[in-house]
């Protein structure tokens, strides 16, 4: 998998809800297609931020694990 | 915000706890159902009106039993106890030191995050009225002051009503 990504945003070392949260924000700011990708290192992000993407209608075009960084593509929209 | 105009039903939480572990549950849940793009009200009613009060000002209300309540009951988002394990406020110390260890925000930073996605706070008009509080005794981030039936209307709509 490689996704160019139109920005990162940087969540490692938060943890839940605040993953969502900043991703959620992140996206608003963002063009309709345009692909966001999230740095994690929390758990829990590894399976809410898929299962939000779905529950707000946005694409998760993938996951990568590299080290202790979980690496989550979302496509807006 | 983009996410809150597809019409998810509505989140109502009514925070009647005044503790720091019930309102870090409650707020919590809030922010992860705004960031899910759903309307979130969070009505405030009796002890949980500790939660959005202002700091300072000890002394309030009208009669001496508003008084003493007050004054027995100070708190506000950065003084509140643990409904479990307070310690004589060592809990709570202990607590706040742990999450933040964790980077999980405090109380009063979820209050602001929640603000910024759109959660509305509605203080309860009746226990306002019991404790003698007023509108500026609350943080400028309250919403208008209603009522059971209001509280009602917006709870039969919802399609999680949550009584933490």
């Amino acid at each position: 998998m490689d996704f160019t990504a139109d920005k990162t945003l940087d969540a490692r070392g938060l943890s839940c809800p605040m993953p969502s949260v900043k991703t959620a924000l992140a996206l608003e700011a963002m063009e309709e297609g345009k692909v966001l990708l999230v740095l994690t290192d929390d758990p829990v992000s590894r399976k809410d931020l898929p299962v939000w993407a779905q529950s707000t209608g946005n694409t998760l075009l993938g996951v990568e694990e590299e080290g202790a960084t979980i690496k989550i593509f979302l496509k807006k929209g | 915000m983009q996410t809150q105009t597809q019409k998810k039903p509505p989140v109502t939480i009514v925070l009647f706890s005044g503790e720091l572990d019930k309102a870090m549950a409650a707020f919590v849940i809030a922010t992860a159902a705004a960031s899910m793009g759903m309307t979130v009200n969070i009505f405030f009613t009796f002890w949980g009106l500790n939660v959005i009060k202002k700091k300072g000002g000890l002394i309030k209300g009208q009669n001496w039993m508003q008084k003493m309540l007050n004054v027995v009951n100070y708190g506000h988002a950065r003084k509140l106890a643990l409904s479990k394990l307070n310690m004589m406020g060592m809990g709570p110390v202990m607590l706040k030191e742990m999450m933040s260890q964790k980077r999980v925000p405090s109380l009063d930073e979820f209050i602001k995050t929640a603000k910024t996605l759109g959660v509305r706070f509605y203080p309860c008009e009746m226990s306002m009225t019991v404790m003698g509080l007023k509108k500026e005794d609350f943080i400028d981030e309250c919403d208008e002051i209603i009522g059971a039936v209001s509280y009602l209307s917006v709870a039969k709509d919802s399609n999680i009503n949550l009584f933490i």
